[in-house]
């Protein structure tokens, strides 16, 4: 109970600060239903009257905005303990055992972290929308130092620009220590810098030279997607591009670091384009050049439709997205406004369409039951189960947007038996009030509640 | 998928948990019958890269002796030394449990084997081995899936990863489940299975429907076998660990006929950078009794079955200053089953000394991974699309001779 009067507090608060909306979609229970399960991760009892209290409309408008939205102090209270989350940590830790506590804490906070904030914060489209980015701009935790770099890597690369600008995602996550070491950037150099270190380093591990796992899942999967129209010219100039983007040697403390001696120093031709050689100039001048793309602008689109609409939009959707996002200069809050507002989003076909993810599955159950989380980790557990380990999807790809993804036996078989175990209290780190919901909660195991 | 319905309204699995195989069943599942059964491919990863040179050991070389003073094993009849395969290799002794499959031509190794891919990551090199496309990073799907028959009436436990998580390699389009156990793989509450069972059956959304059918069916396959309780033949007994663990219940399901056709099992702690000898001696004596285990246990049934071990890369020729080694290149593949070519070391042994070295630190890779997968898949699985399974690699055929 004591929840709700405090989700109706703070709702109340909101509502006296909830914008004009330009979006203009009708207030209806169903509506109403859709606009929460697909902007957050499941509505809480009581959550759809706030809204249509609030009016539907006001209320995406105020999702869009995270920073009018005073936060739930619950969630405050869970993540203060959580000091690793504000760690600048990027150096390399000694392989000691002190060390390696240390960096098993940041994981397990990170992890406690990730669903204290689904299932709590009133932030939610923002909260859905790290995870949607982070996955978009997949890292691996269990790849040697994204272990320790994951923390800053969602808060500092990806978190502040969920609704901001794309450009400033690629830019942001192309210097994270986090992705030159996960896929390999940070020991590119140019042929001959590696040829003068080779010679330096007789009889030891010889450097490489170009990698070009970086150029080409930046074009590939980052922005102009699979069949964007670049070739594999393109993708060995841009590695020559990236050449020297690296991170300080993990001993001197870590960051991303430009190092002018790795860099390929001739001219490039990206894309038709000429890149004159002009040092990290160049791989700026290369991420805008991606990050304005028509390719991109369909690729994001897409994918973003494909997140909060169905598995297969239609053309014609995607198109104004795409449209919207060239005329704003990737603007992601833009983007998706055109998406909210589209008479696709609301189509009654689409309502209940989509698969939720294993995340999605647990965070809105945990929601629905106004579950207290008194152990996430335990749940993070549960997750791996259903065939998502946070912070684990190894594949740069990320996870596919669509319901496919999470149709299998393991997978619903675990779904079942979270659902029993979660109505019966036995599952560990999690509490509901057994005499309002159990019978909710085993309901949530069967197939409607794994749509949203 | 199995069609469940039919085996149901036939009470078969429950004649089934008795040991009692109705012969339509037996069609349908892939037991044995007197033309041989459905063919079966597990595969063992050793993740962390695994000694492979300390594993088959190259005694004849000087050069291996030279280059690790203090790590290479003796050659056979002295102390501690080699348990001689062909002259030239010997095994490590702690695999000792192996050599006596080896003698019987069941076993056989592909020496110098390996990822042409240059990372000495772990995991890029991994991923490379699982995904079967080596230097690309954004293949979806692993090899293993990609080479499972497309076939309708598929057993719902057709392809297994023992594990929590689906590995990489099982990862796709074709179904295959995440086995932690048998014991696990089930809904403890029985009224509540029997409701959801109901509600997916009703289920709006057919592609929800299917996929809860294909985990019904799972279940009652996985019930009827734990039922069944299961006691290795022979007297045989596993390792405690998890590799013993994962394999026993390989055998489980295989003698449970419950239609496997490929299951995959992975072994951690290789990456022996520091006081390798005790580490590794450890490790081979868990991994050659829990692989010996499945072979005695199996017996006859091996008739079936093919087993392909691999690991991400080999580590240094020459030991480091720690007493360990370091990342290297090539590595050694191990098949056993009744149809290898075995007794054998099979593959171009490159040799050791310094300009026969890739990059002059590492054995050199002269067989291709998938040369000894596409040649098992071919001859054992019956799988001929390997332009499917391998994309983007032409495939030689070099080790054909693997199987008889």
């Amino acid at each position: 109970m004591a929840h709700r009067i405090l989700s109706l507090l703070l709702f109340a608060s909101i509502v006296s600060a909830a914008p004009k909306s330009s979006l203009r979609v009708k207030t209806n229970g169903q509506n109403v239903e859709h606009a929460l399960n697909r902007l957050t991760f499941g509505p809480r009892p009581g959550d759809a009257e706030l809204v249509r209290k609030m009016g539907l409309n006001e209320w995406i408008e105020l999702q869009l905005h995270p920073e009018r939205i005073a936060e739930n102090p619950q969630l405050a209270e869970k993540l203060a303990p959580l000091k690793t989350l504000e760690s600048r940590e990027y150096k390399a830790f000694p392989k000691d055992d002190e060390s390696k506590r240390a960096i098993r804490q940041m994981v397990v906070e990170l992890t406690q972290a990730k669903l204290y904030r689904a299932v709590l914060s009133e932030r939610q489209l923002e909260e859905v929308l790290v995870d949607f980015w982070f996955n978009h701009f997949n890292v691996f935790l269990e790849k040697g130092a994204v272990r320790w770099l994951a923390t800053s890597y969602e808060r500092d690369a990806i978190r502040p620009h969920v609704l901001g600008k794309f450009e400033d995602l690629v830019k942001a996550t192309a210097q994270h220590p986090a992705m030159l070491f996960y896929l390999d950037n940070w020991q590119s150099v140019s042929p001959e810098f590696g040829e003068r270190l080779n010679r330096a380093r007789k009889g030891k591990a010889r450097v490489k030279g170009i990698n070009e796992n970086y150029a080409r899942e930046l074009m590939e999967l980052h922005t102009l997607g699979v069949d964007g129209g670049y070739t594999q010219k393109d993708v060995e100039e841009v590695a020559r591009v990236f050449t020297g983007w690296s991170m300080g040697r993990p001993q001197q403390g870590g960051g991303f670091r430009f190092v002018v001696m790795a860099h390929d120093k001739g001219d490039k031709t990206v894309l038709g384009q000429k890149i004159r050689a002009g040092g990290m100039e160049e791989g700026l001048q290369v991420i805008h050049l991606l990050a304005t793309h028509p390719s991109t602008a369909r690729h994001i689109s897409l994918k973003l439709a494909q997140r909060f609409v169905s598995d297969t939009p239609p053309e014609e959707l995607v198109e104004q997205m795409a449209n919207t996002f060239t005329q704003t200069g990737g603007d992601i809050r833009a983007v998706l406004r055109t998406l909210f507002a589209s008479r696709h989003f609301w189509s009654p076909e689409v309502q209940r369409a989509k698969m939720k993810s294993p995340l999605e599955m647990v965070a809105s159950t945990l929601r629905g039951t106004e579950a207290e989380l008194r152990n996430p980790l335990l749940v993070a557990r549960a997750l791996e189960q259903m065939g998502q380990p946070l912070y684990r999807k190894q594949e740069p790809t990320g996870y596919d947007n669509t319901s496919a993804e999470w149709l299998n036996s393991a997978g619903l078989l675990a779904r079942m038996n979270f659902a029993v175990a979660l109505s019966e209290n036995k599952l560990m780190g999690v509490r509901i009030d057994t005499a309002r919901y159990a019978e909710t909660a085993k309901q949530m195991g069967g197939p409607e509640f794994q749509k949203r | 998928m199995l069609n469940r319905r039919v085996l149901l309204q036939n009470g078969a699995l429950s004649l089934f948990g008795l040991g009692i195989t109705p012969s339509w069943l037996t069609r349908a599942v892939g037991a044995p019958s007197a033309t041989g059964g459905k063919k079966i491919l597990v595969v063992v990863f050793q993740r962390g890269a695994a000694d492979g040179l300390n594993m088959v050991v190259p005694y004849g070389e000087k050069a291996y002796y030279q280059s690790r003073p203090n790590l290479a094993l003796a050659q056979p009849g002295k102390e501690k030394g080699v348990l001689d395969l062909d002259g030239f290799f010997g095994l490590h002794p702690a695999l000792a449990p192996l050599s006596p499959i080896f003698a019987d031509k069941k076993l056989a190794f592909v020496h110098a084997s390996g990822s042409p891919a240059y990372t000495r990551s772990h995991f890029d090199a991994q991923d490379y081995m699982e995904s079967g496309t080596p230097g690309v990073k954004s293949t979806r799907d692993g090899w293993l899936n990609r080479a499972l028959p497309e076939d309708a009436k598929a057993s719902p436990v057709q392809a297994v990863g023992l594990g929590p998580v689906l590995p990489r390699a099982l990862a796709g389009s074709r179904s295959a489940v995440a086995l932690n156990s048998v014991r696990e793989f089930q809904l403890r509450d029985h009224m509540a299975a029997k409701e959801y069972e109901r509600r997916y059956g009703k289920s709006v959304d057919a592609a929800l429907q299917e996929a809860s059918k294909e985990t019904f069916a799972a279940i009652e396959i996985l019930e009827s076998v734990r039922r069944a309780g299961y006691q290795p033949a022979n007297g045989v007994q596993y390792p405690k660990g998890k590799l013993g663990r994962s394999m026993e219940q390989i055998a489980q399901l295989i003698k449970g006929n419950v239609g496997l056709e490929v299951a995959f099992a992975d072994m951690g702690g290789w990456d022996h950078h520091v006081n390798q000898e005790l580490l590794l001696d450890r490790q081979l004596k868990e991994f050659g009794a829990a692989l010996a285990a499945f072979y005695q246990d199996l017996g006859p049934r091996m008739e079936q079955v093919v087993l392909v071990t691999m690991s991400e890369f080999g580590r240094t020729v020459r030991e480091n200053g720690t007493r360990g080694t370091d990342h290297g290149h090539a590595n050694v593949m191990m098949l056993m089953g009744a149809n290898v070519s075995g007794g054998k070391v099979h593959g171009r042994w490159p040799g050791l000394e310094r300009d026969q070295l890739h990059e002059g630190r590492d054995l050199a890779v002269t067989t291709d991974f998938r040369e000894v997968l596409g040649a098992v898949l071919q001859a054992h699985s019956g799988q001929t699309d390997l332009a499917r399974v391998f994309p983007g690699y032409s495939y030689q055929g070099a080790m054909r001779r693997l199987l008889v």
